[in-house]
């Protein structure tokens, strides 16, 4: 790395965290029902949503009735999703006629979606109509974060509330993330990036003649070109076999992708998510989606510590978050700058300069070079968004480690939105009951005693995933459907199927692209971790919430261990490391730590 | 659970038409106003009015008069933009190298007095497969041969470059690049 990487780096993260604040107190006045700015616009629509949908918005409910109206709410979210898919075909705005999509890949795309996941076993441009897109997977983007805001928010009413029965109203909760912080949000980065090159339009794609091509039948003289022959432009050829003609795929992206990196979502419009330069087309463009998929997740920090009326508390957690990220940002980007030892060896010039980024630059883009593709694949995977600007299946053995290890923590660094906190939560509930049984006290998180049922739930949460991740794994290499779809050989192809479940067992999306998962077995067993991993979480955490809120609160004595202190953020980030270390490191071991030394020992 | 499935229907159907109908239909409405050329994939027109490319979507060329693009994996056919991809093949796996060591014997064909050492993006595949740029190194690894065949100064082409290349963004962000598609259009024109 040279200045400007270290450069690109420091103002992420200064701009990441100076927007914590203000983005987090907004947020916490949305969520505490207090009037904000944009309640003129609003105010009426929400009104209106439940009136319509005859919901009473002052009922307080209890942990069940919000689980259950959460759950109701996106397996109709997910119905949706995968009715469009399948009859897209007789469904308007559909200019390029593609045919509907296969019941196995909807099933898939449709948890997926609603799981804010967004693993995408298909390629969108050849895949989904504008409306599928649009009226489908747009929606889940906005509904599916709305959703896991919206949890989050309860659990921190578990904290809030003394001897309570209710954790306030899941469709209150829900529409109020969307219209007031979601919308607008996604309304201004939608509009920036268009700005900056990202499509919008419900024209149908655009056939232009190639330069090379078209020149051969062409007085090369003149700079016009010869008149479009008819047809149909996609794989029209001349006489020497290449084709003279390039379809450009275009369609309504900017307001999907503006969501898909605020919602933590990362569900791409086109196939290769934002390595497309329609999705993602300047370095400034890449800087905002970047920003975007974790501004959230950040600022939700510092609304937490403001809704618990201590903003300290906040602020430890978001630390805990940003020095782990800080570290894996100096795994993954060194990593990729060093380059393969292979292509030295072909005497390629991998070397930075001020011509060139150097590296390994086997996928990736020419504009961000090594710098902003490694800190957007730790982001990425960071968060649970799991949009790429890059190829992670070309990344090197250590480069490709860390995004695979984020997932495999649990999410729970930044993470998704909503989600990526409350389960960080659940890691300081654990942090504290260590601590506790360290110093023999009874352990207690802002005041609530943390019990035997508080932990039996939180050990749920923790330990669901690794047991989709390895669980999975294991089984997809013990059958032949399971290894027929590995692209790459030897520990690299156990690495695809890793990162695989590891991102659908953490409702990641990011992949090892070479893995073939649009198949029927990737699709079902994928789908089913996605769903597992979602919902068997979002339940044990509103149990959670329910008897928290039902516990008096302790005042802080002798024995209370402080949890805003530096101490404490260590503690949390050594239990996360802990859990996730013990777990993964042997499988890691089998996948990139062997490569890795394979890589070395060849060269 | 019976209780849930009318507010649930509802909202969704109420959400979708905020989020899934007035959102983008919004958003599309200011795009076309405000930006209607980036809105409509950037394109590039001819004197006809034609388009001819986009400035934002790279073009294949393997005509060694020409500047050449990076390598593409798109399907097909290189730089098919209606089924972008990457190769996504491992850094270990030999037939990354394989593929490497054809490209470099496709360069070197095509000038074989040229003994400078390739920049990694000339010889990689970019992760769209759609990547409209190449480093400054690598267009200034191709001035020799283009200078050669085409019989013009090499200082010519080394302001054409400079002419077409962009640097990073307000002076930080990102990497310096030359766009292929732009660069090869000047380069017909001096014909």
């Amino acid at each position: 790395m040279n200045g400007p990487g270290f450069l690109q780096i420091a103002i992420y993260l200064i701009a990441l965290i100076a927007l914590a604040k203000p983005l987090g107190s907004y947020m916490a006045r949305v969520y505490q029902d207090e009037s904000v700015g944009l309640n003129r616009w609003f105010a009426g629509v929400e009104r209106l949503c439940y009136r319509l949908s005859g919901v009473d918005p002052e009922q307080d409910m209890r942990w069940r009735q919000y689980a259950w109206a959460a759950l109701v709410f996106n397996l109709f979210g997910l119905l949706a999703v995968y009715l469009l898919q399948r009859f897209q075909d007789v469904l308007p705005l559909n200019p390029q006629a593609l045919p509907a999509v296969t019941p196995d890949s909807a099933f898939n795309t449709a948890v997926s979606f609603a799981s804010n996941t967004n693993w995408q076993g298909y390629g969108g441009e050849s895949t989904m109509s504008y409306l599928t897109q649009m009226l489908g997977l747009g929606v889940q983007n906005f509904l599916s974060a709305a959703s896991g805001m919206a949890v989050l928010v309860a659990l921190i009413r578990g904290f809030t509330r003394r001897n309570a029965q209710g954790i306030g109203n899941f469709w209150v909760d829900m529409t109020r993330g969307t219209l007031y912080i979601l919308l607008p949000l996604s309304f201004v980065l939608a509009l920036a990036l268009v700005g900056q090159g990202v499509v919008q339009t419900f024209n149908p794609y655009q056939t232009v003649s190639l330069l090379e091509t078209s020149n051969n039948t062409v007085d090369a003289k003149s700079m016009g070109l010869a008149p479009s022959p008819a047809g149909e432009g996609r794989g029209e050829e001349n006489q020497t076999g290449k084709p003279t003609k390039q379809t450009l795929a275009l369609g309504p992206a900017a307001s999907q992708i503006a969501i898909k990196q605020l919602g933590t979502n990362g569900g791409g419009f086109f196939s290769v998510n934002s390595a497309h330069p329609y999705e993602n087309p300047t370095p400034l463009s890449n800087f905002l989606e970047m920003l975007a998929i974790l501004l959230i997740p950040a600022a939700l920090c510092y609304s937490f510590g403001l809704m618990v009326g201590d903003t300290r508390q906040g602020w430890a957690i978001l630390a805990a978050m940003t020095l782990v990220f800080v570290a894996l940002v100096c795994v993954t980007v060194p990593a990729e700058q060093r380059g393969n030892p292979a292509l030295t060896a072909l005497g390629i010039d991998q070397s930075i300069s001020a011509q060139q980024a150097g590296g390994n630059m086997e996928g990736k883009e020419t504009r961000f070079g090594i710098v902003n593709s490694g800190l957007w694949a730790v982001a990425t995977t960071a968060a649970s968004n799991g949009s790429v600007n890059s190829m992670h299946d070309s990344y090197t053995p250590l480069g490709g480690l860390a995004p695979m290890w984020l997932m495999q923590l649990g999410e729970v660094i930044f993470g998704g939105v909503g989600s990526g906190l409350y389960g960080m939560i659940v890691f300081a509930i654990v942090a504290v009951f260590i601590a506790g049984l360290m110093i023999g006290r009874t352990p207690e998180y802002l005041g609530k005693k943390i019990e035997a049922y508080e932990m039996k739930m939180a050990a749920i949460v923790i330990l669901i995933p690794p047991l989709l991740v390895l669980g999975g794994t294991a089984l997809s290499l013990m059958l032949d459907a399971g290894k027929a779809s590995i692209f790459n050989p030897g520990a690299h192809g156990f690495s695809e199927v890793l990162y695989a479940w590891s991102s659908a067992g953490n409702n990641n999306g990011s992949a090892f692209g070479g893995l073939s998962a649009n198949v029927p077995f990737y699709n079902v067993w994928l789908g089913l971790a996605m769903l597992f991993s979602r919902y068997w979480l979002m339940i044990p955490v509103l149990a959670i919430a329910g008897s928290l809120a039902a516990k008096k609160t302790v005042p802080v004595g002798p024995g209370t261990l402080p949890t805003h202190t530096p101490l404490f953020a260590v503690l949390l980030i050594i239990t996360v490391l802990m859990v996730g270390a013990l777990t993964f490191v042997p499988a890691l071991a089998l996948g990139p730590i062997v490569e890795h030394l394979q890589m070395l020992g060849h060269h | 659970m019976f209780n849930y499935l009318r507010p649930a229907a509802l909202m969704l159907l109420l959400l979708t038409l905020a989020t899934g109908v007035v959102y983008p239909a919004l958003v599309t409405l200011v795009a076309q106003t405000v930006f209607a050329e980036q809105a409509n994939g950037s394109l590039i027109k001819n004197s006809q009015g034609d388009a001819v490319g986009s400035s934002l979507i790279g073009q294949s060329f393997s005509d060694p008069r020409y500047f050449w693009s990076r390598p593409s994996a798109t399907a097909n056919y290189p730089y098919n933009a209606a089924a972008s991809g990457g190769s996504n093949l491992g850094p270990t796996n030999p037939a990354l190298s394989e593929a490497v060591a054809a490209r470099i014997r496709a360069l070197k064909d095509a000038d074989p007095g040229n003994h400078l050492p390739i920049p990694v993006d000339l010889v990689t595949a970019s992760a769209s497969g759609l990547d409209p740029h190449i480093s400054p190194a690598a267009a200034q690894y191709q001035v020799q041969r283009i200078a050669k065949l085409r019989k013009i100064d090499e200082s010519k082409l080394r302001e054409l470059i400079a002419a077409h290349g962009e640097g990073r963004q307000w002076g930080v962000l990102g990497e310096q690049r030359v766009n292929v598609l732009q660069l090869n259009l000047a380069l017909r024109n001096l014909d």
